[in-house]
């Protein structure tokens, strides 16, 4: 039998330090352990996104990761985008264009959306649509998720690289 | 309405649920921790059909951290089955369908035999999920494979074994209906069409799976229940019944529920089961469905195989229908022959046709049980009438919309009586509408028939093949039997709405505040509203069947009446003034016309308390509050008219969708931005139906697309440009105009989608009538096609 | 489901990963991306004691120029050779490929190695590979070797890859002057498992090819290279004639596996549809536009 690892990261800018074994998986060491909720377990198989967080600067499935393999990375969940009561632009952006209803894809859509924007200079519609397929939504038809997304991009790229508010 | 205040009900309000959602803030039955809860896997049947010689437990119970284990031996006289009939049935509905019915009760973990994959078992309750799987893995069954019955039409044939030993035939229900002279009337059609449709095997999926929490109190001998349900009134009858509880000791809550679609609408084994064990360990006891449980166990739906014949005239004027279809319901039929009553009775839909003979055979298969989902047995009918139609445009060559023009109900013809009943008993009478404008509206939307037509040929000559797709439908919303509903107004002054709907996405925190908010003058943020609690409405239903705006509305406005009959009296003490001569203004009461005469609700609620210090007129009781059960009189329709232009691409078959269109009338939106979405959702849930999704099974009924890699959904790229058109007749049948639409959008895309390749390839005169629509079958049809027609 | 109990190795260097692998044999399993193995972990269907996590192992993750070539290393994430300008502009088949694979979270972590080492019969990157003719550098114990591509992927599934060998390095020759290429895929949904693809690389001299360099996936146990089809662009050049030609020799090279997305016969139709596709790109980014 295995013993629990000791595991140290950083999540949403905090440093944090929790224990797993190592067949736990990332996503369920979030919820259970570091008591982050907010990123959702949908298929356990990598592919409904729902699981989506930020790790070391690049979208990633934590349904696919274990635990200990996150020792000493940067993650940035759903928590970790607002500022205290100031929701992040694109959090903004979703509830204006109603880019979701029952909310359970909503966390993954927007760690998904984060870094589809801000690791690319400039994206077209299809790039969006194309960008964005790689996460699913049963209740939206996906019609306000890609057009707050949009106005995101919109919103990002038309600001100064260097002016650039860090949003994570 | 009080007039000193904005209007909410048809403005697009932000959503309050949005805020915590989008900040992953949201409460899911997997985010809820308890002290000392444990965790619940569950053992699920890897054989369609075999008889249960034995299930060893042994092993499992050596697990370390493994706390219990079961199997249905251990609850044969301990738990009752699950009604086969969750849905009841009206006399009247049942005296006008001459329904056989005799839906199989279903265990909730067997003991004798075992009738589909994915059927549990057995289970074993750990420390954690790891373990409870660990342990899981080890429990040892033995059984005696049994021949499956793989299909509905294997389950019709002489001699197949039978899903159930007391079920004849594997023949859970037999449903008849007819209208004028019914099939014979086809023998005096001057033309008839004869063709079998196949609806496949697809479901609700929504993204968040099932889950469970319950907590016994051994305090107050009363025990809480978390499910992700639709349904929470539902679940406590059941649990209450098998625990041998009052239903006042069981509480249940759904609380944020990610999506439903009906696959969460009625009651399953776990529900009690969960429940059981925390009764049983004294300890909270969690169980979350994982993907590959959720493909094999929760409900499917549709899979419906049709032999239509239509009779109709030279000028494709439609006189009688035949409508013979088999259900395949799986194992299982949750909801009775709820789907396939639908079914039956809005087969005709917006269509003027005198006579029509319905028969239906709801069968037992070894399959996962059928239960309804978005549509439940609208989408199966849209797809056969609205595939017969085009084929009835097609032998008299006459344009497949004009051929729906003919036929359409007029709205001078409303109300137009069907001569069925619905579900309710109600014999259906369609109350408002203006069908043929509906679809005017969808084929403008598409840039016009006549345009159009003109570009098919254009690019025909070119080698293009473009098509237009059509459907058409009505759907009976805002179903009875009731929804109750609590209003308060505390001493706060606010008001309190409590109502037995259960979201899963539809706003209704949001909808429901605008409309008690509109019912009481008040500003939306003085609305407290709570759904989906036991503890808040001693009797509710559920969200299901497109019925809460109506239903849950009624119930608040009935009960909203009762409080204000006290309300106005008690103002009328406090003002000294009379009755008649008050209004509600803007969070207060007030004599109309003297603005300085007024008293707040929060003076009213003080003054209506009990006690030495209260101000209320003899004869009126303490408190503002009330419930009341709103009871539907009958279902109030909604509809729409579909239009899309497919293009396919010659070289693969492949299908894309240029644009889609849907004209759609809900009655009064309570929130127009809510109810796009509703539409919207539900109609790309269609375009998965029509082109993505199947649930398939081997010749041993097993599952074979039993995660998403196979199960495909409809992603962003996936999407076509969608145009939704509103039109907004409102309901005569209800105070508001509401009408229902949760389920509208994905009820006729499959027809559309259809009909549209159908036309697309019209020169090689081939038809599709199944579902789903393949590219390979599409592009198999342009290979052998020597062009038969222009 | 849950992943079965397992251990987790998390090796730091090339020597600690290969002695955990001789140690383990088979009860151990390489980590690398784990786009593919977790998925089949959380499903119970593979069930290895030991998971050797190559993720920390200093040294495997680059993209390096040496001069007539490219070398990179096997952990090189997917997302990086993405949008690597070395590889946009020295093998810009490899990066096309790239973007087929499934959605940008799984090409976060997935690898170069991973993915070739795994040799899905629908996999994108063994069809470059062997177009390429890329040569792979595996390590173990007992020393490095270099495996040809053609002599790499076996069977579904299955490479020659020794059960104590790590790949370690791919080396990609660098594309010809005067060259186009193209990556054309058909699937059900953007990112899904391809049903066909082709990948193509055609280099020409006077206007007419030299070089043609065509592959399939999706189209057997393994990618196939279609030396015929090539044979006849190198001898036809790229017309309207030959690319049917070409893609006619595709789809009798091919022998796809059906399964619920697409039967034996659709598939090897579409084999067809993306080499006549793949060819007719590659020239006219060749600037051969016929």
């Amino acid at each position: 039998m295995t013993a629990p690892r000791p595991i140290s990261l950083t999540v949403n800018g905090e440093r944090l330090k929790g224990e797993a074994l190592p067949r736990m998986l990332l996503v369920d060491f979030l919820r259970d352990v570091l008591g982050k909720t907010g990123t959702h377990v949908g298929c356990e198989h990598g592919v409904c996104g729902a699981c989506t967080v930020i790790v070391d600067g690049m979208a990633t499935r934590s349904c696919l990761m274990f635990a200990v393999q996150a020792q000493g990375v940067e993650i940035l969940t759903v928590e970790g985008l607002a500022d205290g009561e100031a929701l992040h632009p694109l959090q903004k952006l979703f509830s204006e264009h109603r880019a979701l209803q029952c909310g359970f894809c909503t966390p993954g859509m927007l760690m998904t959306a984060i870094d589809l924007v801000e690791n690319n200079n400039s994206l077209s519609e299809d790039d969006i649509k194309i960008g964005m397929s790689a996460a699913l939504c049963r209740c939206t038809g996906y019609e306000g998720i890609i057009k707050a997304v949009t106005s995101y991009a919109e919103q990002v790229y038309d600001k100064p690289a260097r002016g650039k508010e860090n949003n994570g | 309405m009080a007039d000193t205040m904005p209007s909410y009900i048809g403005r697009s309000v932000t959503r309050r649920e949005d805020n915590r959602l989008i900040m992953g803030e949201g409460s899911f039955v997997g985010d809820i921790k308890l002290e000392g809860m444990l965790h619940v896997a569950i053992v699920r049947s890897q054989l369609a059909h075999a008889s249960i010689e034995g299930v060893n437990l042994d092993a499992a119970r050596n697990v370390k951290g493994a706390v219990l284990a079961l199997s249905g031996a251990d609850l044969k006289d301990v738990l009752p089955p699950i009604s086969g009939m969750q849905v009841t049935a009206p006399k009247t509905w049942r005296d006008g369908m001459d329904p056989q019915i005799e839906i199989p009760d279903q265990a909730l973990m067997p003991y004798d035999k075992l009738r589909y994959v994915g059927e549990p078992y057995a289970l074993v309750v750990a420390e954690n999920r790891y373990i409870a799987e660990d342990a899981a893995e080890l429990i040892d069954g033995q059984f005696k494979p049994l021949s499956p019955v793989v299909s509905a039409e294997a389950a019709r044939v002489e001699g197949a074994a039978l899903v159930h030993e007391h079920l004849p035939g594997n023949v859970a229900a037999s449903l008849h209906a007819k209208t004028g002279e019914g099939a014979t009337a086809l023998e005096l059609a001057p033309h008839r069409l004869k063709r079998r449709y196949y609806h496949h095997r697809y479901a609700a999926m929504p993204m968040e799976c099932r889950g469970v929490i319950a907590e016994f109190d051994s305090r107050t001998g009363g025990i809480t229940v978390w499910s992700s349900t639709q349904v929470v009134h539902w679940v406590r009858r059941e649990v209450a019944n098998a625990l041998d509880m009052p239903e006042e000791r069981v509480r249940v809550i759904a609380p944020d529920v990610g999506g439903g679609f009906g696959g969460k609408g009625h009651v399953y084994p776990e529900d009690i089961l969960v429940a059981y064990l925390a009764k049983k360990l004294g300890r909270p006891v969690k169980w979350l469905e994982d993907r590959h449980e959720h493909l094999l166990n929760a409900a499917h739906s549709r899979d419906n195989l049709f032999d239509i014949e239509v009779g109709f005239d030279d000028e494709g004027k439609i006189s009688a229908i035949k409508n013979y279809f088999i259900v395949d319901s799986g194992a299982y039929s949750p909801v009775g022959a709820a789907i396939a009553g639908n079914s039956i009775a809005h087969f005709m839909g917006p269509y003027d046709i005198p006579h029509y003979e319905a028969d239906c055979k709801v069968m037992m298969t070894n399959r996962t049980p059928n239960a309804p989902y978005r549509g439940a047995g609208r989408p199966e009918v849209a797809f056969a009438m609205e595939r017969s139609i085009d084929l009835v445009a097609n032998e008299l060559g006459i344009d497949p919309a004009e051929v729906r023009f003919r036929n359409m109900i007029q709205p001078e013809q409303m109300p137009y009586a069907v001569g069925l009943p619905y579900r309710d008993g109600v014999m259906i009478e369609y109350d408002s509408g203006d069908y043929p404008e509906a679809l005017r509206k969808a084929l403008e939307g598409i840039g016009g028939l006549e345009a159009f037509r003109k570009r098919q040929k254009v690019a025909l000559a070119e080698g293009l093949y473009l098509g237009l797709g059509i459907g058409c439908y009505v759907e009976g919303t805002g179903i009875g039997p009731f929804e109750g509903a609590t209003v308060k107004i505390d001493s706060s002054g606010k008001v309190m709405v409590a109502t037995g709907a259960c979201p899963q996405g539809q706003g209704h925190e949001t909808a429901f505040a605008q409309v008690a908010a509109d019912i009481w003058g008040v500003k939306m943020e003085d609305v407290v509203v709570t759904l989906a609690d036991t503890s808040h409405v001693t009797m509710g239903y559920g969200t299901i069947a497109s019925r809460s705006a109506v239903t849950a509305s009624g119930a608040i406005q009935k009960s909203s009446d009762k409080v204000k009959e006290k309300v106005f009296a008690i103002a009328a003490n406090i003002l000294e003034a009379s009755e008649s001569d008050l209004e509600l203004r803007g969070g207060s009461v007030g004599v109309k016309g003297v603005p300085e005469m007024s008293v707040t609700l929060k003076e009213v609620a003080n003054a209506a308390q009990p006690g030495w210090m209260h101000q209320r007129p003899e004869g009126v009781d303490a408190g503002l509050e009330d419930t009341a059960y709103y009871e539907p009189p009958t279902v109030t329709w909604a509809y729409a008219a579909n239009a899309a232009i497919v293009e396919i691409e010659v070289e693969t078959g492949e299908i894309k969708i240029e644009k889609y269109v849907e004209v759609h009338d809900a009655g009064t939106l309570i929130n127009p931005g809510i109810a796009d979405g509703q539409v919207k959702g539900g109609l790309v849930q269609g375009i998965g139906g029509a082109l993505f999704e199947e649930l398939r099974y081997d010749e041993n009924g097993q599952l074979m697309t039993g995660s998403f890699i196979d199960y495909l959904l409809p992603t962003a790229s996936d999407v076509p440009p969608i145009d939704v058109i509103h039109s907004e007749t409102p309901s005569p049948r209800n105070a508001f105009g509401f009408k229902g639409l949760g389920e509208g959008g994905a009820i006729a895309p499959p027809a559309v989608v259809a009909n549209g390749v159908c036309d697309a390839l019209r020169p090689f005169g081939a038809e599709l009538n199944s579902t789903p629509v393949r590219a390979e079958e599409v592009l198999g049809i342009i290979e052998r096609g020597t062009r038969v027609s222009e | 489901m849950k992943p079965p109990p397992l251990d987790i190795c998390t090796p730091t260097a090339v020597s600690e990963a290969l002695s955990l692998l001789s140690e383990y044999g088979t009860d151990a399993r390489l980590l690398a991306g784990g786009q593919s193995l977790v998925p089949l972990l959380n499903f119970r269907l593979s069930r290895p004691e030991i998971l050797i996590d190559l993720n920390r192992v200093a040294g495997l993750s680059f993209i390096k120029d040496i001069g007539d070539h490219l070398e990179i290393g096997a952990m090189t994430r997917e997302r990086e050779i993405e949008n690597n300008d070395l590889i946009g502009e020295h093998a810009p088949l490899l990066q096309e490929a790239t973007t087929y694979i499934a959605h940008l979270p799984i090409r976060s972590r997935g690898t170069i190695g991973g993915s070739l080492a795994n040799a899905d019969p629908a996999a994108e990157y063994p069809a470059v590979a062997l177009a390429l003719d890329f040569v792979f550098v595996a390590q173990s114990v007992r020393g490095e070797r270099k495996i040809k591509a053609t002599e790499f992927f076996e069977d579904i599934l299955t490479t020659t890859l020794q059960p104590d060998e790590i790949l370690t390095k791919i080396i990609v020759p660098k594309i010809p002057n005067n060259s186009g290429t193209a990556f054309v895929e058909i699937a059900r949904r953007h990112g899904d498992f391809a049903l066909a693809g082709a990948a193509a690389q055609i280099s020409f001299k006077n206007h007419h090819p030299y070089e043609a360099r065509l592959s399939v996936c999706g189209a057997g146990p393994t990618a196939i290279r279609l030396l015929a089809a090539e044979k006849m662009i190198l001898r036809d050049g790229v017309s309207q004639n030959s690319i049917k030609a070409a893609a006619a020799a595709a789809s009798a090279a091919a022998d796809p596996m059906a399964d619920p997305h697409a039967s034996t016969s659709y598939r090897r139709r579409l084999i067809g549809v993306v080499v006549s596709r793949a060819i007719a790109k590659a020239a006219e980014r060749a600037g051969e536009n016929r």
